[in-house]
């Protein structure tokens, strides 16, 4: 079978490229097929990207605090051009000023994104998250995650 | 032995070369008025007579664009991505893309594909690995038109049998290539090319009247451009021990359409500026068919606006009917100092908007941390030889100066045409025989180029 496959970049003015290649070496390592669109990435750009390599997850990082506004409207795209059922995770320094994490991920889960990294996360994480969303872990089934039941309910 | 007739059936004329490939010498060219309406022996046959030598021949060779060149359409996925891939690879094999279709085909775009009249197909869609679906369903689509045409299907591998095999129902033949685009942003057209340039001969070439011309050529190896670029290309490499000039660009002026093609990397020049969008190919073609000096001058006229005025100092309204009575007269040549000065206003101001559309652009972006710079396309700033070719530059006096469009403009600094370039002219009209020499003696072609394409002068810009 043909390795899953995940859109990641850096969304909006943003130019960090560190974290993109950590993240590009990382979700490699770990068996995924990784289109790396890198940093200043728009939102079409992901979303072409994902219609032609028929990816299942889009990985968006930023960095720079203008998270919010970049990623607004992101689900809503996908749905218009028929890729709405698509994995959405976001993280970084989504926001600026010291915010509560819990009000800040419920507002990006709120925008239709199904998982919301706060600052200093391993790889791992996702990783996991993201083999368990896709239901390749073994003993469990896809779509059991919460943020993806809450999505369903907010939506 | 050595002596190699050289024939380009042209939209207007019929062009005939005689090379010496030991002697690496040019023995003689002339034209004629090109015939494929009738029999296209009869334009050749006059050529040959002025030409006045009559064989034998080592080797005859041919390329075409007559009877309107070889006419595509492409079709993709996403629009910037696979449909731009396709785009490019019809380009890159000489072809007219009259038009380029993303995402599902509708009965609509089959209308629209019949009315235009294509010759061959492109079918690209998905990257390997990537999307399965409409690729297939485009096959489906297009296995309803009306009529029978070559297909070149060049999308994801593993749809790509599939999508051959449901186009087989109804068009004949159907080739299958290697995907235009392999993985996102990756652009790989050679195969494709290949694959276009052999339904050209093995299909086109008969259909456009143009096998009694085969019978005395043997065979008509390329479509024109398509041996232009491969010129180029030779030119700029070199070949063995003999180098070539590096980096270039090579304008064609035309009646109907203005062609740049660059042999140029291309990535960006400065620090700091990051490349987007889709990799350009190292050997890259552009067609501007609103911008030529005869059929299509009142396309180009209305382009040009204020900037034709502007460099002529004169107004709109005394041109227009002079510019417009040139659409109606394909082989018309300026008679007057007035309309000679008119033409190399028109052919300036084509080279000027072709080569800014050919180039790459920066965009500054402002990000917290101050302002980025993206580029999109080449950037053709270092590059240092400009080569004018084609009818209307040949013999010119006026060459220089039309040429001189090229160069980079201070007033627009974020367009990257080339800053200091020197300026070359194919005065003998040589480039597209040169490419199909290319194929069988690359050496005495290139040879014979760097004889014949002479030096014109050093940029100027500066002093305007």
């Amino acid at each position: 079978m043909d390795k899953p496959t995940l859109v990641l970049g850096v969304i909006g003015a943003d130019v960090h490229a560190v974290g993109n290649r950590i993240l590009d070496y990382a979700f490699t390592q770990a068996g995924f097929q990784v289109i790396n669109i890198g940093v200043l990435a728009s939102q079409e750009e992901f979303i072409n990207a994902a219609i032609e390599t028929d990816a299942q997850a889009l990985l968006v990082s930023s960095l720079y605090g203008h998270g919010e506004i970049d990623c607004r409207g992101l689900r809503e795209k996908c749905e218009e051009a028929g890729i709405g059922d698509i994995l959405i995770y976001v993280g970084g320094n989504l926001v600026v000023g010291k915010q509560d994490f819990g009000e800040v991920e419920q507002r990006f889960l709120e925008m239709g994104f199904d998982r919301v990294y706060p600052p200093g996360i391993m790889p791992e994480r996702p990783i996991a998250d993201l083999k368990r969303d896709l239901g390749l872990e073994e003993g469990a089934g896809g779509g059991e995650h919460p943020a993806h039941g809450l999505r369903q309910h907010l939506h | 032995m050595g002596n190699i007739l050289l024939m380009d059936f042209g939209s207007t004329y019929t062009k005939v070369a005689l090379a010496d490939t030991v002697k690496c010498e040019i023995m003689g060219t002339a034209k004629a008025h090109t015939t494929v309406a009738s029999n296209i022996m009869l334009g050749l046959n006059e050529a040959l007579g002025k030409l006045g030598v009559q064989g034998p021949f080592e080797k005859r060779l041919a390329c075409s664009s007559a009877a309107g060149g070889l006419k595509m359409v492409a079709v993709g996925l996403v629009k910037d991505l696979t449909a731009e891939a396709a785009r490019r690879a019809a380009l890159g094999a000489g072809a007219r893309v009259l038009d380029v279709f993303s995402h599902e085909m509708t009965d609509k775009d089959l209308e629209r594909i019949t009315d235009l009249k294509p010759e061959i197909i492109l079918l690209a869609g998905g990257t390997d690995g990537g999307n399965k679906e409409i690729i297939l369903k485009n096959a489906r689509t297009l296995a309803r038109l009306p009529v029978s045409l070559p297909v070149v299907v060049a999308g994801n591998r593993v749809a790509a049998p599939e999508a051959a095999e449901i186009l087989k129902s109804r068009h004949d033949p159907v080739v299958i290539s290697g995907n235009v685009m392999p993985e996102l942003n990756v652009l790989r057209v050679d195969e494709a090319r290949l694959a276009i340039r052999e339904l050209f001969l093995a299909q086109i070439v008969k259909a456009k009247g143009l096998e009694l011309a085969e019978e005395f050529s043997g065979q008509v190896l390329m479509p024109t451009p398509a041996a232009v670029l491969k010129a180029a290309e030779l030119l700029a490499r070199g070949c063995g021990d003999e180098p070539g000039l590096g980096e270039l660009m090579v304008v064609d002026v035309g009646g109907a359409t203005t062609d740049v093609h660059s042999i140029a990397v291309g990535d960006p020049s400065k620090a700091g500026v990051s490349l987007k969008g889709l990799p350009e190919p190292y050997a890259k073609r552009t067609v501007e068919g609103d911008l030529g000096m005869r059929y299509s001058s009142m396309a180009l006229f209305e382009a040009a606006g204020r900037r034709l005025t502007g460099y002529l100092g004169t107004d709109a309204e005394s041109l227009r009917g002079y510019i417009e009575s040139l659409t109606r007269k394909p082989d018309y040549l300026a008679q007057t100092e007035g309309e000679k000065k008119i033409d190399s206003g028109l052919g300036r101001i084509a080279v000027e908007i072709a080569v800014e559309r050919h180039c790459g652009a920066l965009e500054v972006i402002y990000t917290p941390f101050g302002a980025s710079y993206i580029q999109h396309g080449k950037d053709l700033t270092p590059l240092r030889t400009v080569i004018g070719t084609g009818g209307v530059l040949a013999g010119n006096p006026a060459a220089l100066e039309i040429l001189q469009g090229a160069a980079f403009a201070p007033a627009a600094p974020n367009l990257l045409k080339p800053q200091q370039p020197e300026y070359y002219l194919d005065s003998s009209y040589i480039m597209a025989g040169m490419g199909l020499l290319a194929e069988s003696d690359p050496l005495a072609a290139l040879k014979i180029m760097k004889k014949y394409i002479t030096r014109l002068g050093g940029d100027q810009h500066g002093s305007h």
